[in-house]
């Protein structure tokens, strides 16, 4: 128990270990001990704004459902309103071809039946001078009683 | 107990004897082979069990701390690396909690402090026959296995410490502050040979008080091991009075180990924290 270079040999060997330990040991034990807490504190508040951005988003995503449907009826009741009226349109113009058609029929059945008479008029002025001619016996000057024939035939 | 010893005395100073190298009464350089020698080999002799059980440790305890250093990582931390996370952590808080200014020393220091001291100590809890049996098959006269028994060893570190308080001192303060400190506190310049007394004394109570704590401790904590150990010891045959003196050895030795465990770590966590808050006032100006 005697004092000795021992003394000298401990305090060397002290020194040595404490300069390894703080060249080699500690640094790297807290940079990933710095590095770690670091992470978990990125990632609750990771997870903290992920939570808050769900909140947001549920709540926007609620807002988008309330729209569309409000949206939706807004367009039934449209399409409903735009149907009636297209049927309604399509009535009205059905009914204007439908009277058109049936004015132009008219006017040609009045035509037909214009020309039939005029048809008929010339052959009864025929029948009638043919007639007249054989009653008479003799040939009628066709040119000299034009003007009696016709007053004629517009009688008849 | 070896057969050679034959009295408790003998067997004590045995056990409390480092194996010394160093220049023999011949002039031959050598391992001492009793306690007289060891005596006569002066300051330039070296106790081989301290120097190799402290640097053994030292050794195992830096390699273990490298190597989870070395694969260290921020992800989740397993076995090895667990263990010397808390280390650092543990080491860390406590550093910050009495040591106020920044340093890239301190907190390495401590832990290389506390777990060396603290490893050191533990040899303690070995048996404590055993190593100088087998240092005795080797042919070594000697083997103290715990270097914190040995004043050298704790006075070495006493020692480490006390040159970082200087450096830190005049580093902090200035030579000039310093010198101050020690000479013109607390009666002023006209009382500079008190103050330097008293300083002195101060500062020099530091790494005494140390030393001495833990060298105290430790060498207390062995002896008593010894002294139990002798109880057995005086074993001589089948009769009532031995067969207690026997049993009472393996229960008081269970139980002074079990205690022991609490010392051996109290004494590294005081050597730990006396060292940081020296070195914190070594940082601080005195007012």
């Amino acid at each position: 128990m005697n004092i000795n270079a021992t003394l000298l040999a401990q305090t060397i060997m002290f020194a040595l270990f404490v300069w390894f330990c703080m060249k080699f040991v500690w640094p790297p034990i807290m940079a990933a001990l710095d590095q770690r807490k670091k992470q978990i504190a990125d990632g609750l508040a990771n997870a903290e704004r992920a939570k808050r951005d769900l909140e947001l988003a549920a709540k926007r995503s609620a807002e988008i459902l309330r729209e569309a449907k409000e949206k939706v009826g807004e367009l039934v009741v449209n399409g409903e309103k735009r149907a009636s009226e297209i049927v309604e349109a399509a009535k009205a113009q059905a009914k204007v071809e439908g009277d058109r058609i049936i004015a132009g029929a008219k006017a040609e059945i009045d035509q037909e039946v214009f020309r039939a008479k005029e048809q008929l008029r010339g052959q009864v002025s025929a029948i009638a001078l043919a007639g007249a001619s054989k009653i008479l016996g003799r040939e009628i000057d066709a040119k000299a009683h034009n003007d009696l024939l016709d007053k004629l035939v517009a009688e008849i | 107990m070896s057969s050679e010893l034959h009295t408790s005395a003998e067997y004590i100073k045995h056990h409390l004897q480092n194996l010394t190298y160093g220049r023999l009464p011949d002039g031959v350089w050598g391992v001492a082979r009793t306690p007289e020698e060891a005596r006569g080999m002066g300051f330039w002799s070296l106790n081989l069990d301290t120097v190799l059980m402290s640097l053994v440790l030292g050794v195992v305890l830096m390699l273990v701390f490298r190597s989870a250093a070395k694969t260290i990582s921020a992800g989740v931390p397993s076995g090895m690396q667990n263990f010397c996370e808390w280390a650092v952590e543990f080491v860390d808080s406590s550093v910050r909690g009495s040591f106020s200014a920044k340093s890239n020393l301190i907190a390495p220091l401590a832990l290389t402090i506390f777990f060396w001291v603290f490893s050191m100590n533990l040899m303690d809890l070995l048996p404590i026959d055993y190593v100088p049996l087998l240092a005795h098959e080797l042919g070594l006269p000697f083997f103290k296995v715990v270097p914190s028994t040995d004043p050298n060893a704790t006075f070495g570190m006493a020692i480490g410490v006390f040159l970082l308080v200087l450096y830190y001192s005049v580093k902090m303060k200035g030579l000039g502050g310093f010198v101050g400190e020690l000479t013109l506190q607390p009666f002023g310049k006209w009382g500079m040979p008190v103050n330097l007394l008293l300083e002195g004394v101060n500062l020099i109570a530091k790494p005494i008080s140390l030393a001495l704590r833990l060298f105290g401790n430790m060498y207390a904590g062995e002896m008593i091991f010894i002294l139990i150990a002798l109880m057995g010891g005086a074993w001589a045959g089948m009769t009532l009075g031995s067969t207690a003196l026997y049993g009472s050895q393996i229960l008081l030795s269970l139980g002074w180990a079990i205690f022991h465990i609490l010392i051996v770590t109290l004494q590294a966590f005081i050597f730990m924290t006396l060292t940081v808050v020296y070195l914190d006032m070594a940082h601080q100006e005195h007012h």
